[in-house]
């Protein structure tokens, strides 16, 4: 029989099938939102794409603090009393029908006059009338149709960065001028002799002055205001010879025209400003629907239920919380404080907090802490701490959070720059007093013709091309970086931490083991009908591993929260569930493990121990030819054999360690010099990441979330890690011999310098082509090697 | 030949008229999505069709 998929959101129709319309629906969701769409005449949603949707969450409640005007307020963008703009964030945008379904909401909600999504963003803009429908209506359709909008607690804070287009508009100026420029001193290239010529040469020759100010007083201007910058502080960057170049060009061809003694550089000066931006340009190319800055606050809730005293429920603010309040957490709510549990089953999720999959039981008076992310139902509790002062908000008080992000790092280029720059001036210096011995007159030229040819374009395209696209290559890869910079600090690390649970494990699966007396067939099949009733994810998951059978009839079931379950199968009494549960000494617990007791005696027991991720083994053998490995682990030592198994000798191995003990062992490894990669996947790796010369987050789902870092690596090319660093290393020897091209370059341009014979279309032809030559060199160099590597 | 002052003056006028053009509708935002907009496109008209197709089956659960 082939297996039946939901008609709308694709996933597989086991239980609970619903049938509507002769299509099957998994669950009943699914099968509202297609009727929804149907009354509506939006059935081409299926046309368009197969099983377009996702399923949708129970929301019921979960967003009555949108009806908070505090809270809502905060989120709205703009307000004139009758109409609304509000902008969401949506995970769930994936595919072009998304688009369609979302801007055509004002049909599913009246009071919707517009919308428009942003797919690279993955952001929906909306506009509301406020009296014919409300923020939280909006956002309960959107999520009943499975695009859920991603509210959290930075939202709030309001002030988003705003986008700087200023690159844009200077590359804009600066091609204008250049093209105009370059066309109106065509006639002075080839030096067209004659009476017509002669009598326009002043105008083509002003007008080339006056396009080119707006392009060195507006394009340029960062340049020699970095270069300014850096002398003050005794730094000789790439930007002084760059900012000498152009001032240079600028100077002495105002002086050429003005004098009337040629036509100037105007041509080679816009041209040099117009590469030096493409090659910026190119550089900060950007993930716009990633977030490398993601603290706790873009994961926390914005509003909480709080439980008064005389029991009615308000919605507040997560700033508001105080000690001693109690608070309501629904179903997939995250947990923003520290608190005590009161009443309800608690299940925690605490995945994004240590990559920890198994969710963990909390029985009422146990403390629980921020950052889970409860799973089973609603649970109430009182608060112990306020946001800041919880355990794992305090972190972020460290200073390496306040810390700006430059971590002032001298790249390859400027550590070059300042011998180039001595260099040159020497040239220039010496050239100038050979002249001026020789020849008054030209001694003024020959410096200057120095300093412009010298000008380091081609130098200073190299690097941010051959970053710009490994970045790129990168990003096909599934690797992605926060910027170029990055590249560098990862081909100079020599030291490797990994945090263990959910960087280098898995969170999807987990290795179960047997130990004790093997159990016969009949046995398996009554602890398969037992495990069957239970919902607990570790019953689920020992479900799913036991071998399919045929499952009897259970009598006498029970479920006791947080110890184990009981039945009774032909007559057999089955018990399993933790140590204590079945009446077993507790050992101290290193491992997951699951006791079986089958008519009150102890069988044996099963151990869920961690899966490792796939070439993980491979991966260290690799890196520790080269590298000091180490891992932080914040669980106990339960694994530390099979740890010992796979990794190389000399490795080292802490366990138990908490978010500061990580930050401090990465600082602790820095004082010895050694420059650090992190790889972490939680919260409570954000201040290692933060803290390592470079921070790598491993997501499952690069678009769910990951915490501040520098780069972030899909988890299923983990194993291309080495390549990935090998190729970091690889790009720097390219821009070196990069370097190498362009200082041949200058060397040929000086002798045309240095000896006085260096003509506009000299200047008009060498400039361009030493730059062109040279991004087209580590463009498909780089294009080479990373196929080689990564193929 | 005195007219080639006016042709260049009015080419670089043209010219800086659509310099400005561009930056403007830089600013403004127009430039910041350049995906969505060619998808938006293709679905203007799969609605005008899906519209139609349904108003005639209306017509004949009617009859």
């Amino acid at each position: 029989m082939p297996k039946k998929t939901c008609y709308h959101c694709g996933a597989d129709c086991n239980s609970g099938t619903v049938m509507f319309d002769d299509k099957p629906f998994c669950c009943n969701g699914c099968k509202t939102v297609y009727e929804i769409l149907n009354q509506n005449e939006l059935t081409c949603y299926y046309d368009l794409d197969q099983a377009p949707g996702s399923i949708p969450d129970e929301i019921k409640g979960k967003y009555d603090y949108l009806d908070n005007e505090d809270i809502s307020s905060k989120l709205i963008e703009f307000n004139d009393g009758s109409t609304s703009v509000v902008n969401f964030y949506i995970p769930n945008i994936h595919c072009s029908s998304c688009i369609w379904v979302l801007e055509n909401l004002d049909r599913l909600n009246k009071g919707i006059r517009a919308t428009l999504v942003n797919f690279p963003k993955k952001e929906i803009r909306i506009t509301f009338k406020n009296d014919e429908t409300s923020l939280k209506d909006i956002v309960e359709l959107m999520t009943s149709i499975g695009y859920e909008p991603f509210i959290s607690l930075e939202d709030s804070e309001g002030k988003k960065a705003k986008i700087d287009r200023k690159l844009i508009y200077q590359v804009a100026l600066a091609g204008f001028s250049f093209g105009n420029i370059m066309m109106l001193s065509f006639p002075e290239y080839f030096e067209v002799e004659g009476f017509w010529l002669d009598q326009f040469k002043p105008f083509f020759r002003f007008l080339m002055f006056g396009l080119a100010i707006p392009v060195v007083v507006y394009s340029a201007r960062d340049y020699l205001i970095s270069a300014y910058k850096g002398l003050k502080h005794g730094i000789l960057n790439i930007d002084v010879p760059i900012s000498l170049g152009i001032l240079v060009l600028f100077f002495r061809s105002t002086y050429e025209i003005i004098s009337q003694t040629g036509s100037g550089y105007f041509d080679s000066l816009t041209g040099l400003i117009f590469f030096l931006l493409l090659g910026k340009m190119f550089q900060q190319r950007t993930y716009n629907f990633l977030s490398f800055e993601r603290d706790y606050k873009s994961y926390f809730p914005i509003a909480i239920t709080k439980i008064n005293k005389d029991n009615s429920h308000i919605s507040i603010p997560v700033h508001e919380i105080e000690k001693g309040d109690r608070l309501l957490i629904r179903n997939e709510e995250i947990i923003p404080v520290d608190g005590i549990m009161i009443n309800g089953n608690a299940l925690l999720d605490y995945s994004f907090v240590t990559g920890e999959s198994m969710p963990v039981i909390k029985k009422s008076g146990d403390k629980i802490f921020a950052g889970g992310k409860q799973t089973d139902g609603a649970i109430e509790m009182e608060v112990l701490q306020s946001v800041a002062q919880s355990y794992l908000t305090q972190l972020w008080s460290n200073d390496i959070f306040s810390k700006s992000d430059t971590k002032n790092i001298k790249n390859i280029t400027d550590s070059i720059s300042k011998y180039f720059t001595i260099i040159i001036l020497f040239i220039a210096l010496s050239a100038g007093i050979y002249w001026f011995f020789i020849d008054k007159t030209i001694a003024f030229q020959v410096v200057s013709a120095v300093l412009i040819i010298a000008c380091p374009c081609a130098l200073a395209l190299s690097a941010p091309f051959a970053f710009g696209n490994i970045l790129r290559i990168f990003g096909k890869n599934k690797f992605y970086l926060k910027n170029t910079d990055v590249i560098e600090s990862i081909s100079k690390i020599n030291t490797l931490v990994f945090d263990k649970t959910g960087t280098i494990t898995t969170n999807k699966s987990s290795n179960i083991s047997y130990k004790g007396e093997p159990l016969n067939t009949s046995e398996i099949e009554s602890l398969k009908s037992v495990l069957r009733s239970s919902n607990h994810p570790l019953s689920r998951m020992l479900y799913e591993y036991l071998p399919n059978s045929e499952l009897k009839e259970i009598t006498n079931y029970k479920e006791i929260l947080g110890k184990g379950i009981q039945g009774r199968v032909n007559n057999i009494d089955i018990q399993l569930g933790s140590a204590s549960y079945v009446g077993f000494d507790t050992q101290k617990l290193l491992n997951t493990i699951i006791y079986i007791k089958i008519n009150n005696k102890i069988k044996g027991k099963y151990i869920f121990n961690n899966e490792y991720r796939k070439g993980l083994k491979s991966s260290f053998q690799l890196f520790s030819k080269n590298y000091d490995l180490a891992i932080l682990s914040g669980d106990n030592a339960g694994e530390k054999d099979n740890l010992e198994h796979i990794l190389p000798v000399n490795s080292q191995l802490l366990f138990n360690q908490k978010p500061e003990d990580k930050l401090r062992y990465i600082k602790s490894l820095q004082d010895q010099n050694k420059n650090v990669m992190m790889l972490g996947d939680g919260l409570n790796d954000a201040g290692a990441l933060a803290q390592s010369n470079v921070g790598i987050a491993i997501s499952e789902n690069i678009n769910v979330f990951s915490p501040a870092c520098d780069g972030i690596l899909d988890a299923k090319e983990f194993e291309n890690l080495p390549n990935f660093i090998n190729l970091s290393k690889k790009t720097m020897n390219i821009i070196k011999i990069s370097f190498g091209i362009s200082f041949l370059y200058n060397i040929i341009g000086m002798y045309f310098a240095v000896t006085g014979s260096l003509s506009p279309i000299i200047a008009a032809i060498l400039m361009p082509f030493s730059s062109i030559s040279v991004v087209v060199f580590v463009t498909i160099s780089t294009n080479f090697i990373s196929k080689k590597i990564l193929h | 030949m005195n007219i080639i002052f006016l042709t260049i003056i009015i080419s670089l006028i043209i010219g800086v008229f659509f310099l400005f053009l561009f930056l403007h509708l830089v600013k403004t935002g127009q430039y910041d999505d350049v995906y969505s907009p060619s998808v938006r496109m293709l679905f203007d008209d799969e609605l005008v069709k899906e519209k139609t197709e349904n108003i005639n089956d209306n017509k004949t659960i009617n009859n």
